[in-house]
């Protein structure tokens, strides 16, 4: 391909893409992320491509592999454009009546259109679906219209136009100025403005700045960075770009997690893409702006999602925090002004710079503006990405998006933030999503994350389960944090072991004032919300562990038994092969018997029972 | 042993480079070998201490050398929720070893990793470089027999052929 030299080649160039495209007359378009390929898409794709050379069709349909496009749940999915049709749960064996029907046919295949499960009722196209209904989908839209892997697509749909307009005839004075007046705050948690961030940054004497993107992503339960990072590099990479020009750096960095193979391929494909055309490099589009942008795998570390220890990490050091009386966007990466912002904070760029600060603004509540990605997941029947106006309430999430309860037991509660956030009850649902309301819930926005929990879900069992999470993830350089967090985990297993006391419930809160108010970095700052907010709201299964040695949601081992009932079991021998530890003995078609010595409590046996014939005591 | 030359090109006397070194050491060997560490010490100029401190801090390193089939489980929040810990349940029972470890026929290293970022498919097991979703202690325990039914079939080739 050719190199740009001048903003108005790239114009031209998208008009030629056009050009080339009109002729187009239908899309198949199949999202091929890496939790699509979980679900088999390539399987799908290869078993579709085999049938397409083997019936012929028009050589004006085209197959688009993209990213994800949110609705993880119900992949593989294909959906046509145009007319908007989408097929979920497809499989290879549906390959060839989708050809022969649909591609060749112009007909509808029902049994492969989307039920909504809390209607019943049949979608025909995407935009019936109640799952996007109720979204705002500002970020996520893009992705069905690009394959990740080609720039082409990207600049085809209007990319880096905001580059050129930037370029061209915005002074990075007036970028700070606009995104500063848009109300963007970061997306990675914090919530900083990210317009002072810049203005913080650009004001800083240096000769060598930095912009970087943090893909580090670590939040167990949160994937929209990925999802963005693969879905639609280009979108990230010409973000940096605006925010490298309005600072002045002339280096840019991608830190991505290594548990993200596809996202790291991805990105680094679209930085040399980007390079190949003259938009990464010297004097970019014949302007006097230089700019490269580096990939770097991380090592997999929960604490290189901090600013600085991220910064650390990029030096090829171990991922320590620093502290931070002086701040990164003076003093970050080697030393030098660095900007850190997110995925998802870089993707809001290019929109912001194309359609004003005001139309950003118009977005979302008082204090939070714009659009969020949440990743809705845990017992909810619809789970995926799901893009929102901030201001949205727990409760249209996690009903009228994700559809309610999943398995016949109640919603009690959903878990925002990751290890840093909290548990928020069902009488706190009516709260409407932003920075602040979350954070005076006593949890936080985080990342994104979104986990739905039922009646199943032993809330002492989850601050059991992100104080482990922590534990392993201290970097163990301050005090407060490696001991205080490990201390705090012996007393939640006292607790869910039944060795609990009421003395031990005041000291775990004492223990939390001091590791929040006292560690080095935000990953142990907040590490005792995860404990603070159960105890807040569910303090009553705290009780139940501690005076009646009782797990109500029968999910603390030591707290319960496994019992096979007679007038139900009909001696099948299914949970007697299942059980990994042969703690189950009995003879075919004869009741059979838990052995208590060898029983773990693993719950094996329920989840391959198709009687309902264990019960838990 | 694997050659870690081609790793080392371009890269030589840049200390910044030692995480990126790393992975790719850990992708073509399975883990991290020592006398690799002290080969990327002296090329990039790091204290050999450092390597070590470096490769033994992020989880993407392994010093022990791994199975012939690797299989991780995610134990991040939403397979949390979904059940994960049934997953190791199987994995202790099944193997007799704990995550982290390596059966002693070589065959079958478990781990478990945070997250994998697929959490709307919960749980998420990934075998070497397959996802698998909706898992089940079920389900994983056909994969295991399948991991270990290879051996046996693979022995009686090399009988054969011996």
């Amino acid at each position: 391909m050719r190199k740009f030299n001048h903003s108005s080649d790239l114009e031209g160039f998208r008009q030629e893409l056009l050009e080339e495209r009109k002729d187009i007359t239908s899309t198949i378009i199949i999202p091929n992320g890496t939790c699509c390929q979980a679900a088999n898409s390539l399987a799908v794709i290869k078993a579709i491509l085999q049938e397409i050379a083997r019936q012929g069709v028009d050589k004006n349909v085209q197959v688009h592999l993209t990213g994800c496009h949110g609705f993880c749940e119900q992949e593989p999915m294909i959906l046509f454009e145009p007319g908007n049709i989408i097929y979920c749960r497809v499989t290879p064996e549906d390959a060839r009546e989708i050809v022969g029907r649909t591609v060749k046919g112009s007909e509808v295949i029902e049994r492969l259109l989307y039920t909504d499960p809390v209607s019943g009722k049949t979608a025909r196209t995407e935009a019936e679906i109640p799952f996007y209904q109720a979204q705002d989908r500002q970020l996520l839209q893009h992705n069905k219209w690009v394959d990740p892997r080609s720039i082409k697509d990207y600049i085809a749909i209007g990319g880096y136009r905001a580059l050129v307009k930037t370029l061209d005839s915005i002074s990075p004075k007036t970028v700070v100025e606009e995104v500063r007046s848009s109300g963007l705050r970061g997306r990675g948690g914090g919530g900083f403005s990210t317009g002072r961030k810049w203005a913080e940054a650009r004001s800083a004497p240096s000769d060598e700045k930095y912009v970087i993107c943090n893909a580090d992503e670590g939040d167990p339960g949160a994937y929209m960075d990925r999802c963005l990072l693969e879905s639609n590099p280009h979108l990230i990479i010409e973000g940096m770009m605006i925010g490298a020009w309005a600072v002045g750096a002339q280096k840019g960095y991608i830190y991505v997690r290594n548990e993200y193979p596809l996202a790291v391929q991805h990105a680094r494909l679209a930085v040399k893409q980007a390079r190949d055309i003259g938009l990464l490099g010297e004097n970019i589009l014949g302007s006097s702006f230089s700019f490269d942008v580096e990939v770097a795998r991380g090592g997999g570390a929960f604490v290189c999602g901090e600013s600085t220890a991220l910064m650390t990490s990029l030096e090829g050091k171990v991922g320590e925090p620093r502290p931070k009386d002086i701040h990164t966007v003076k003093e970050g990466l080697w030393n030098r002004p660095s900007v850190l912002n997110n995925v998802e904070t870089w993707a809001n760029i290019p929109s912001i710079i194309m359609n004003g600060s005001g139309w950003f603004a118009s977005k979302g509540t008082k204090g939070s503006k714009g659009t969020k990605i949440f990743a809705l997941t845990g017992q909810v029947k619809n789970t995926g990405l799901v893009e929102i106006s901030m201001g949205t309430t727990l409760h249209d999430i996690v009903f009228n998006i994700g559809g309610g309860q999943k398995n016949g037991k109640a919603i009690k509660a959903v878990q925002t933030g990751g290890p840093s956030g909290g548990c928020l009850p069902l009488s706190k649902f009516d709260l409407p999503v932003d920075f602040d309301s979350l954070y005076e819930a006593g949890s936080m926005m985080g990342s994104g994350g979104m986990v739905v929990m039922d009646e199943g879900t032993c809330m002492v069992d989850v601050a059991k389960y992100f104080l482990k999470f922590l534990q392993d993830e201290s970097c163990g350089k301050c005090v407060p944090c490696r001991i205080g967090v490990d201390r705090m985990l012996e007393i939640v297993t006292d607790i869910t072991e039944g060795r609990g006391t009421r003395e031990q419930i005041t000291l775990l809160e004492e223990l939390s004032e001091t590791v929040a108010e006292t560690s080095l970095c935000g990953l142990g700052k907040t590490a005792p919300n995860p404990v603070l907010s159960t105890m807040r709201y569910f303090a009553d299964e705290y009780f139940a562990h501690v005076d009646e040695k009782r797990c109500p949601a029968g999910v603390c081992k030591a707290l319960i038994s496994y019992d096979i009932l007679d007038e139900k079991c009909n001696g099948c021998g299914v949970c007697l092969r299942a059980c990994p530890h042969g703690a189950i003995k009995g003879e075919k078609k004869k009741v059979h018997a838990i052995e208590p010595q060898l029983c773990l409590k693993c719950g094996i046996c329920i989840t391959e029972c198709k009687f309902d014939a264990i019960a838990v005591g | 042993m694997t050659t870690i030359e081609p790793i080392l090109e371009g890269r030589r006397s840049q200390p910044d480079q030692l995480i990126e070194v790393l992975q790719d050491v850990q992708k073509i060997c399975g883990y991290i070998p020592q006398d690799a560490m002290k080969t990327v010490a002296r090329e990039l100029g790091v204290p050999l201490m450092e390597v070590y401190r470096v490769a033994n801090f992020y989880k993407a390193f392994t010093l022990k050398p791994r199975g012939k089939n690797v299989i991780t489980i995610c134990t991040g929040t939403a397979c949390h929720v979904r059940g994960s810990d049934l997953l190791i349940d199987q994995v202790k029972g099944q193997l007799n070893i704990e995550p982290g470890d390596t059966t002693k026929d070589g065959l079958i290293t478990v781990e478990c990793v945070n997250c994998l970022g697929a959490c709307a498919l919960a749980p998420i097991v990934v075998q070497n470089e397959s996802y698998l979703d909706h898992m089940s202690p079920a389900k994983l325990r056909k994969i295991i027999d399948h991991a270990k039914g290879k051996k046996k079939k693979e022995a009686s080739d090399a009988q054969v052929q011996s």
